[in-house]
């Protein structure tokens, strides 16, 4: 990684791993043998493919068989919304939040457009908490998927996943959870603690594996029909040609992120929790956007108020090349603040000025106390600046 | 990432005039904190009340906003208020280089805010007779709710900056940004605009075309030394009637039709609003029979035919 670069938006994707990029070399280069050819020459690729697959499946708590590699997290929450609409034959509604990722949102706007699918969307307090009971009323028999990401890009809250898929499968409704932003960061067991659930998307470019590939689980006689049709590749559940490479690094990235499970929660959370403390310490008006019980490890989302998140940003960039992101209308690039804050009812004095910060085990402890002695005076001067932030601080 | 010129960049990182002035001549304040983006303009006239002495701002919002808002102040000063009167947000965009379309509002922003300045000291100080500014008056209508955007506005915008598209309307003035309701209303707008600035175009091309045609109309009358002949001047008269006559007519929403021409008896048909207009005899006489017999002869007479 770059020194000079301070980079706390993990969120949004993470730095490929050394050992990561060493274990997707050989298929770059020498090793460039179709997978599904019967030649010995094809043999290392077959069996890069084969060991990814353990090692997925040793993360995740579940059998080789149920893990299908695909293009991206995208694809694979695709995969899971429009199969259950396929396979759950008379029921017509889905049930998700009002918080997911676009990937998810999109799609069921898609499934109402043109399959004439209802979605119902539970709603989310101020923390960002969603109601089991409300869930409970809105599952029914007409139920084909409960659809629920298992933690939040945006403020990190995480859902309680297992409730969640077990009320689904009372009603005889599928049950998929997006867990991009989940892995590597919490522990996720689909063997035991999570059986109900069917369907997970994953993306490999969020726990250190390159961007352009991904994961759908699948769970072991649970109805499936293929998004992406073809050959007979992914027990002829995903076609097109393994891209070996890339599914050589996942696997890496998934036996690196079980080995860092454990730093995730205790290192990388007390940097996280230092930065926290420290900036609603020295910066007046400032809150933190979430719900602070049942949180990814890694990620603080800070609503400054008064002042909005674009200036916020550069400014950061330009004192000390710190990377992270704001939910604010500049820098999505429509002129309504995200989704997600939004949907938490969040004052408009802070919603504009909501600041992201997602650490990695990359990150140190020098650059946490670089971050707290620059941003309090940026506040304080974007708020000088400022019609409404009549603050010294 | 948005693609700042280093002007943005270096007014957003080092913005000049920052502040309010306890003694201004007049405060514009625009946006609101819901919107994502505010300004504060304050400002202070010379002793005459001529020119602007001072500019200050305060801004909430994103870095294009605040540069916008520095570039507008720096813009200002020592500018006579005549002379400030007419900025438009293309002045602030240019002043910075460029900005991204998407942030054109920005700059809207910014002559908003010298317009609500401008009315301030206008209320305040009547004595002071300052000069007006560009937007269409009347037009307070507000058509974009969630962004609080009035036509008038929309209209002034896309007059100043040429937009023809919705969402060109709304990287400009936000209009239309939010919960998307009123993006009809904005096309209808645009419509209307684009329709008035197409008839702009049409009567100015006839002018030219008018001015050629006069010109080789007397080129002709000089090479003959004498009267025109029968073919010269009913070729004479449908070139008048195309050039200058129609034009005109369309431009009220009308048009009309060359019947005939017998030597100096000319027979028209109206058509469009014309036909059905009250004073259309008055059209008769005071345009088409005038304008026949100022270019092509004074014996001319024009009668309608139904």
């Amino acid at each position: 990684m770059s020194n000079s670069v301070i980079y706390l938006d993990n969120n949004a994707t993470t730095a490929v791993a050394p050992e990561v990029f060493e274990a997707m070399k050989p298929f770059l280069t020498t090793e460039y043998a179709n997978a599904s050819s019967i030649y010995p020459f094809a043999s290392e690729p077959l069996h890069a493919i084969a060991k990814a697959r353990g090692q997925m499946a040793s993360l995740l708590g579940c059998t080789p068989e149920e893990v299908i590699f695909t293009s991206c997290g995208s694809e694979s929450d695709n995969a899971a919304l429009r199969s259950a609409v396929k396979t759950q034959t008379g029921r017509r509604r889905i049930l998700t939040t009002a918080v997911e990722h676009p990937a998810i949102l999109n799609t069921c706007r898609d499934l109402v457009k043109y399959a004439g699918i209802h979605v119902d969307y539970l709603s989310v307090d101020k923390f960002g908490r969603i109601d089991l009971d409300e869930a409970k009323a809105l599952i029914s028999e007409d139920t084909a998927l409960v659809s629920v990401m298992f933690a939040n890009n945006e403020i990190g809250n995480l859902y309680p996943i297992r409730e969640l898929s077990r009320l689904a499968h009372a009603k005889g409704a599928l049950f998929h959870t997006d867990a991009v932003q989940a892995i590597g960061k919490v522990k996720i067991d689909l063997a035991n603690d999570l059986k109900d659930v069917d369907f997970l998307s994953l993306s490999g470019h969020k726990f250190h594996a390159p961007k352009g590939i991904g994961v759908l689980f699948k769970r072991r006689f649970a109805p499936f029909a293929p998004y992406l049709t073809g050959g007979h590749q992914e027990h002829q559940l995903r076609a097109g040609t393994e891209n070996v490479a890339y599914i050589a690094g996942l696997g890496k990235a998934a036996e690196l992120a079980a080995i860092n499970l454990e730093e995730e929660n205790t290192r990388v959370k007390a940097l996280r929790d230092k930065l926290q403390d420290g900036l609603l310490a020295t910066c007046p008006d400032a809150a933190v956007n979430g719900d602070l019980e049942h949180r990814l490890p890694n990620t603080v989302n800070i609503g400054f108020k008064y002042i909005e998140g674009e200036a916020i940003l550069l400014r950061l960039w330009d004192r000390a090349h710190i990377c992270a992101s704001s939910g604010s209308a500049c820098t999505t690039g429509s002129l309504e603040p995200s989704h997600v804050l939004r949907a938490l009812g969040l004052d408009y004095k802070s919603l504009h000025g909501s600041i992201r910060f997602s650490l990695s085990h990359y990150n140190t402890e020098d650059e946490i106390d670089r971050v707290l002695e620059v941003v309090p005076p940026v506040i304080r001067n974007l708020r000088d600046l400022s019609p409404f932030g009549r603050i010294t601080g | 990432m948005w693609d700042y010129t280093d002007k943005v960049k270096d007014h957003f990182q080092n913005p000049r005039n920052v502040g309010l002035l306890e003694d201004a001549d007049g405060i514009g304040e625009v946006g609101n904190i819901i919107c994502g983006d505010a300004m504060k303009l304050s400002v202070k006239l010379t002793e005459d009340k001529k020119r602007i002495a001072d500019a200050r701002f305060q801004t909430f919002g994103c870095a294009s906003a605040i540069a916008s808002a520095s570039a507008l102040t720096e813009l200002l000063k020592g500018k006579t208020v005549e002379e400030a009167a007419k900025l438009t947000n293309q002045d602030i965009a240019n002043y910075l280089g460029s900005l991204p379309e998407a942030k054109m509002h920005c700059s809207v922003m910014g002559m908003e805010a010298f317009q609500a300045a401008l009315s301030d000291i206008r209320k305040k100080h009547p004595e002071y007779q300052l000069p007006g500014t560009n937007e269409p008056e009347g037009m307070d209508r507000v058509v974009c709710q969630c962004f609080n955007v009035t036509e008038g506005k929309i209209r002034e915008v896309i007059r100043l900056n040429h937009l023809k598209t919705v969402e060109q309307v709304t990287a400009y003035t936000k209009a239309g940004g939010g919960c998307g309701g009123c993006r009809d209303e904005i096309q209808q707008i645009l419509d209307n605009e684009l329709a008035h600035e197409h008839l702009d175009n049409e009567a100015k091309a006839a002018q030219a075309q008018v001015a050629t045609l006069a010109k080789s109309a007397a080129e002709t009358v000089k090479e003959n030394a004498g009267p025109l002949t029968p073919f010269q001047k009913m070729r004479l008269i449908q070139q008048v009637f195309d050039a200058e006559i129609r034009p005109g007519l369309k431009a009220d929403g009308g048009d009309a039709e060359l019947v005939d021409v017998n030597g100096d008896k000319v027979l028209v048909k109206l058509q469009g609003r014309c036909a059905t207009c009250a004073i259309a005899d008055k059209t008769i006489e005071h345009w088409i029979e005038a304008k026949l017999r100022e270019q092509v002869s004074p014996a001319i007479t024009v009668t309608q035919v139904q």
